[in-house]
C-alpha cells in the first residue's frame, strides 16, 4: 500500500512461507508498523484512525439489532422496542447504534475541516480527498435509511421529504419518485428496501475506506506545516508514535461517546420519535437528525423547489471540486494569514447554518419593532439562512480562487523537522 | 499574531465541539407550550446517579391501573415487567418474575383476547404474566368513537415520546386551568398550557400575546383522594401526579438505572484507561516532540 | 478451434475489417446482455402489481361538521374532507387569480352547488408533508416542514410549495355520499 521500501523481514519459516504465497503480513506491516508518519501530526490528525473505530462500532452492533430487528410497517417499531427491553444487552447496542451515528458524524465533521485547514485536499492528494467526499455522502445516505428503520413519526415524515426532493427534479422525478419508494406514497415497499440498503452501504463505505486509507499511503500524510516529508530526521515510524497517539484520542473520543450513551441517550435525537408512525399527521416541528440541519437549513433558503434542492446537493458537490478551486500555492493556512480569518469565519457559518435548519423559517432572529400591520419588523430565520447560505458557496467559488491568488502568504519552513524547530524556538521565546 | 491565530482557532476547535452539542439537544421546543417542570421534591430518578424509589413506583402503578388505563393503553409493558429488577414489585424472593406471586395476582385480573382450542372460538382468557398489557379499545376507530373522537395515546413509552418526559407529564396532569378570557375552547375540550399546540385561531384578544399551551379532550383525571394508597401516603393531586409519571418514567426506559450503573464503571474504567495510555505516549514520544 | 487461430492476428488470408467486426460485434452482445440483466433488476423497485391495485374510497359528508375537516387515508396518504364556512368560501373565491402562485378559481376545486365541501388530497406539493388545518396566514393549512401556506381553496399562497393541493378525481353518488378515486 505504499511507496516506501519495504522493510519487512520475515523471520519464522511459516512467515517466509506465507510471505512467498501472500504477503498480507508484509502490507500490514509496512502500512500500519513502519510507516513513516509526519513527526508534526497533532491531535486533529487522530480523528481518522477514530473515525474506523466509529465504522467498525456501527457495523458490529448494526449486525446485532439485525438479528432481532422485524422491517415491517406494522412491527418495526415495536421491534426496536422489544430490542430495548426484552433482548439481553438489546438497550446498550441500540442507543450504541443511534449514538454512534451522531458520533461518526461529529467525528467526519472534524476531519474535514482539519483536511480543510491544512490543505490536505491539494495535490497530490486529489483522490485522496474526492474518496473522503464519497463517504461522507455514503454516510449521509446510510444514516438517512437508518433513521427511518424504526418507523416513528420522524422516521416516516423524513423519508417522505426526502424522496420527495428527488420529485422536485423536472420531468422524470415523479417516475424516478415512484420507483425509488416503490408505490405512491412511503410504505412497506420502501421500508423494506431502506432496510435492505442500509445494511449494504456500511460495507460499500468500508471498501471506499481501504481505497480512502491506500490513496493515503501512496501520497503519504499531510501534516500541519504543510510541506512533504524530505528526510528520516521528518518521520517517526506509525507504531508506536502514531498508533499510542491515535490510542489516546480514540480513548478521550469514547469517553464522550459513553456519556451520551450512557446518560442522555436520546439527547441526540427527537421525542417525536418515539410515536409510531403516523401517514396522516405531520409532526409539528418536523427536522432532520442534527448532522444534517446545515444542508437542510440551505435547502429552506432557496424559495424555488427545485433550486432548493440544487443548492442542497450542491453543497456537498462543492467540496468533491476543492482541490481545483483553491489556487493558493501555500497547503497549510498555518502560513496564509488571510485564509485562515475566511476559515474562521466560515466554521462559523456552519454553525450557523445548523442552528438555522432547527429552527422555524419565519421565526424571528431579534426583531427591531412591529409594523402598523403588527408582523415584526427584524431579521427572520429564512434571510439569516440565506446570507449564511451565500457565504457557504463563496467562500467555496469566490473566495478561495481570489485569495489564493491575492493573498501573500507567510514563509513556509523548509521541511518538516525545521517547523518543530521553530516551534520550539517560539515556544522558549 | 501566530499564536494568537492558534489560540483563536484552538478555543474556535473545542467552540464548534460545544456547541455542536449544544445544537445537538435543540430547543426546538414544540409549539408555545409552557416549560415543564418537576415537583418542588424532585424526581429521584433524575441526573447521572439517580434511581427509582420502588414505593414511588407502586403507588404510581396504582394510579395508572385505577385512573390512566380507563383510557390509554400501555401495550409495550408486560405484565412480568412489573416484577422484574428495577421494576415497582420485584421481590428479591423471586428473581424470575413469572413466579412472583403479586404479578400473577396482577396480571389475572386482566382478561385477554385468545383462541379456544376445542372450539376455535375466539375467547377471552385471565393474563398471564408473560402477556401484554391487552389494549384498551379494539382498533383506533373504536378508540376515537369511545372519546369524542380523541385517541389516548399509548402510554408504554410516552416519557420518551414527550420534550421533558416525567416532568412533562406532572406538570400536564397538574397543569389545568380556567382558559384566559377571550380564548375559545371547544366543547369536549380542555386548555392545559402544557399542552403542545397553536391556539392563534382560537384567540380573540391581543395577537401578540396569544396564551401558550393548546387544548386537548382529556378533562382533568386527577383529584385530590382519587386512589387510596397502600403506604398511607396521602393522595394529593400533586402526589398522584408525581408518582404516575415516575411510573411511567420507569415503564418507558426500565433499564435506565442499570444504564447508568454501567456508565459510571465504563467511563471510571476509560479514564484509567486514558491515564495509562498518557503514561505510554509521554514515554513514546519523549525527545521526539 | 483450428491450430492456426493461436497465432494472434497472423493468420495468413484473414480480413482485418472481418476481424474488428467480430471483437465490436461481441462487444455489443455483451452490452446488451449487462442492459437485459439490469432491465429487471431496476424494475422490480417499480410498484408491484398489489401495490397498484389502488382501491377506491367512499365517503359520508354528514361526518364532517361545519367548520371543521376529517382526514381519510387514501392510496397510502391522508385525504382532507373540508366543509367550509361561508366566509371561507368567500374568502376563496374573492382571491383574483392574478395574486396565485398556481391560478385557478376556487369553481374550478369544488363540484358545483357543493361549495361548502373541498376535498383535497393532504399532501404538501412541496415535499409530501402533511399540512396542518387551520394555521398559516390563509387560513386554509399551514406546512409544518418548511412553511407553506394554503387559502381556503388549499392553493398555494406563500412558502416553497409550487403547486395547489392536489383536488382527487371523485364523484357524488348521493346528496352526502362522495366516491373517491
Amino acid at each position: 500500500m505504499s511507496d516506501h521500501p519495504s522493510t519487512y523481514e520475515p523471520k519464522t519459516g511459516v512467515e517466509k512461507w506465507l510471505d512467498q504465497r501472500l504477503p498480507i503480513v508484509r502490507l500490514a506491516y509496512d502500512s500500519f508498523v513502519d510507516y513513516p508518519t509526519p513527526r508534526n501530526l497533532n491531535y486533529w490528525w487522530t480523528f481518522g484512525g477514530i473515525l474506523s473505530v466509529c465504522l467498525m462500532i456501527q457495523i458490529i452492533t448494526g449486525i446485532i439489532l439485525v438479528m432481532h430487528y422485524v422491517p415491517h410497517v406494522d412491527m418495526a417499531f415495536n421491534s426496536v422496542e422489544r430490542i430495548m427491553r426484552d433482548v439481553n444487552y438489546g438497550w446498550l447496542i441500540r442507543y450504541v447504534h443511534a449514538n454512534g451515528a451522531s458520533m461518526f458524524f461529529f467525528a467526519v465533521f472534524v476531519h474535514m475541516f482539519r483536511g480543510l485547514y491544512y490543505g490536505s485536499y491539494k495535490a497530490p492528494r486529489e483522490v485522496l480527498w474526492i474518496l473522503g467526499c464519497i463517504i461522507f455522502f455514503l454516510m449521509i445516505a446510510t444514516a438517512f435509511m437508518g433513521y427511518v428503520l424504526p418507523w416513528g413519526q420522524m422516521s416516516f415524515h423524513g423519508a417522505v421529504v426526502i424522496t420527495n426532493l428527488i420529485g422536485a427534479i423536472p420531468v422524470i422525478g415523479g417516475p424516478i419518485l415512484t420507483w425509488l419508494q416503490g408505490g405512491f406514497a412511503v410504505d412497506q415497499p420502501t421500508l423494506n428496501r431502506f432496510f435492505s440498503l442500509h445494511y449494504l452501504l456500511p460495507f460499500v463505505i468500508a471498501g471506499v475506506v481501504i481505497l480512502h486509507i491506500w490513496a493515503l499511503h501512496v501520497t503519504g500524510q499531510n501534516n500541519p506545516a504543510g510541506v512533504e516529508i524530505k528526510s528520516k530526521e521528518d518521520t517517526v515510524p506509525f507504531t508506536p508514535y502514531a498508533t499510542v497517539k491515535d490510542g489516546l484520542g480514540i480513548i478521550l473520543f469514547l469517553m464522550l461517546f459513553s456519556v451520551f450513551v450512557f446518560f442522555m441517550p436520546n439527547a441526540l435525537g427527537h421525542a417525536d420519535n418515539y410515536i409510531p408512525a403516523n401517514p396522516l399527521v405531520t409532526p409539528a416541528h418536523i427536522v432532520p437528525e442534527w448532522y444534517m440541519l446545515p444542508f437542510y437549513a440551505i435547502l429552506r433558503a432557496v424559495p424555488d423547489k427545485f433550486l432548493g434542492v440544487v443548492a442542497m446537493f450542491g453543497a456537498i458537490a462543492v467540496i468533491f471540486v476543492l482541490p481545483w478551486l483553491d489556487t493558493s500555492k501555500v497547503r497549510s493556512m498555518r502560513y496564509r494569514p488571510v485564509m485562515r480569518w475566511f476559515f474562521v469565519i466560515f466554521v462559523v457559518v456552519c454553525l450557523g447554518l445548523g442552528w438555522c435548519g432547527g429552527q422555524l423559517p419565519d421565526d424571528m432572529v431579534f426583531s427591531i419593532g412591529t409594523s402598523a400591520s403588527g408582523t415584526p419588523i427584524g431579521l427572520n430565520y429564512v434571510w439569516l439562512t440565506r446570507g449564511l447560505t451565500l457565504y457557504y458557496f463563496a467562500f467555496f467559488l469566490i473566495i478561495m480562487p481570489w485569495i489564493g491568488l491575492k493573498e501573500d502568504p507567510l514563509p513556509v519552513p523548509a521541511s518538516i523537522s525545521e517547523a518543530i524547530l521553530a516551534d520550539h524556538a517560539k515556544k522558549k521565546g | 499574531m501566530s499564536a494568537f491565530m492558534t489560540k483563536t482557532l484552538k478555543a474556535l476547535g473545542l467552540a464548534a465541539v460545544a456547541a455542536t452539542l449544544a445544537v445537538s439537544a435543540p430547543a426546538m421546543a414544540s409549539g408555545g407550550a409552557a416549560h415543564p417542570h418537576a415537583p418542588k421534591e424532585g424526581f429521584s430518578f433524575e441526573g447521572p446517579f439517580g434511581t427509582f424509589d420502588q414505593g414511588q413506583l407502586q403507588r404510581g402503578y396504582k394510579v395508572f391501573r385505577e385512573v390512566c388505563s380507563n383510557c390509554h393503553s400501555a401495550t409495550l409493558l408486560s405484565f412480568r415487567n412489573l416484577g422484574q429488577k428495577g421494576g415497582p414489585f420485584y421481590d428479591e424472593k423471586y428473581k424470575n418474575p413469572n413466579d412472583n406471586p403479586y404479578v400473577k395476582q396482577i396480571a389475572s385480573e386482566f382478561e385477554v383476547p385468545d383462541i379456544d382450542t376445542d372450539t376455535g372460538d375466539a375467547i377471552t382468557r385471565p393474563a398471564s404474566t408473560s402477556d401484554h398489557f391487552p389494549k384498551k379499545f379494539a382498533n383506533e376507530y373504536a378508540a376515537r368513537a369511545s372519546n369524542g373522537g380523541a385517541l389516548p395515546p399509548d402510554l408504554s413509552v410516552i416519557t420518551k415520546a414527550r420534550h421533558g418526559g416525567a416532568r412533562y407529564i406532572y406538570s400536564l396532569l397538574t397543569g389545568f386551568k380556567n382558559p384566559p378570557k377571550g380564548l375559545h375552547v371547544a366543547e369536549g375540550q380542555h386548555y392545559n398550557p402544557y399542552m403542545a399546540g397553536a391556539l392563534a385561531t382560537q384567540w380573540s384578544g391581543d395577537p401578540h400575546h396569544v396564551p401558550v399551551g393548546g387544548v386537548l379532550a382529556m378533562a382533568p383525571p386527577l383529584k385530590d383522594d382519587l386512589v387510596t394508597y397502600d403506604d398511607g401516603t396521602k393522595a394529593t393531586t400533586h402526589q398522584m401526579a408525581a408518582d404516575v409519571a415516575a411510573f411511567l418514567e420507569w415503564a418507558g426506559d426500565p433499564h435506565a438505572t442499570l444504564r447508568k450503573k454501567t456508565g459510571v464503571a465504563v467511563l471510571i474504567y476509560l479514564l484509567l484507561f486514558a491515564g495509562l495510555t498518557y503514561a505510554a505516549y509521554r514515554k513514546v514520544w519523549h525527545g521526539k516532540h | 478451434m483450428s491450430e492456426p487461430e493461436k497465432d494472434h492476428g497472423t493468420v495468413v488470408g484473414e480480413d482485418p475489417n472481418r476481424r474488428d467486426f467480430i471483437y465490436i460485434a461481441a462487444g455489443a452482445a455483451a452490452v446488451g446482455a449487462v442492459g437485459v440483466i439490469a432491465a429487471p433488476l431496476v424494475s422490480q423497485m417499480n410498484p408491484a402489481a398489489d401495490t397498484l391495485a389502488m382501491a377506491s374510497a367512499e365517503f359520508d359528508l354528514g361526518k364532517v361538521s361545519e367548520g371543521m375537516q376529517v382526514v381519510i387515508k387514501w392510496r397510502g396518504k391522508p385525504l382532507f374532507v373540508r366543509y367550509r364556512t361561508p366566509k371561507e368560501i368567500k374568502e376563496a373565491e374573492d382571491v383574483k387569480l392574478s395574486e396565485l402562485k398556481d391560478p385557478q378559481a376556487d369553481a374550478d376545486r369544488v363540484k358545483k352547488g357543493k361549495e361548502q365541501y373541498l376535498i383535497l388530497v393532504g399532501s404538501c406539493t412541496h415535499l409530501g408533508c402533511v399540512p396542518t388545518f387551520g394555521a398559516g396566514d390563509f387560513g386554509g393549512w399551514f406546512c409544518p416542514c418548511h412553511g407553506s401556506h394554503y387559502d381556503t381553496s388549499g392553493r398555494i399562497r406563500k412558502g416553497p410549495a409550487p403547486l395547489n393541493l392536489a383536488v382527487p378525481e371523485y364523484e357524488y353518488l348521493s346528496d352526502t355520499k362522495v366516491k373517491i378515486g
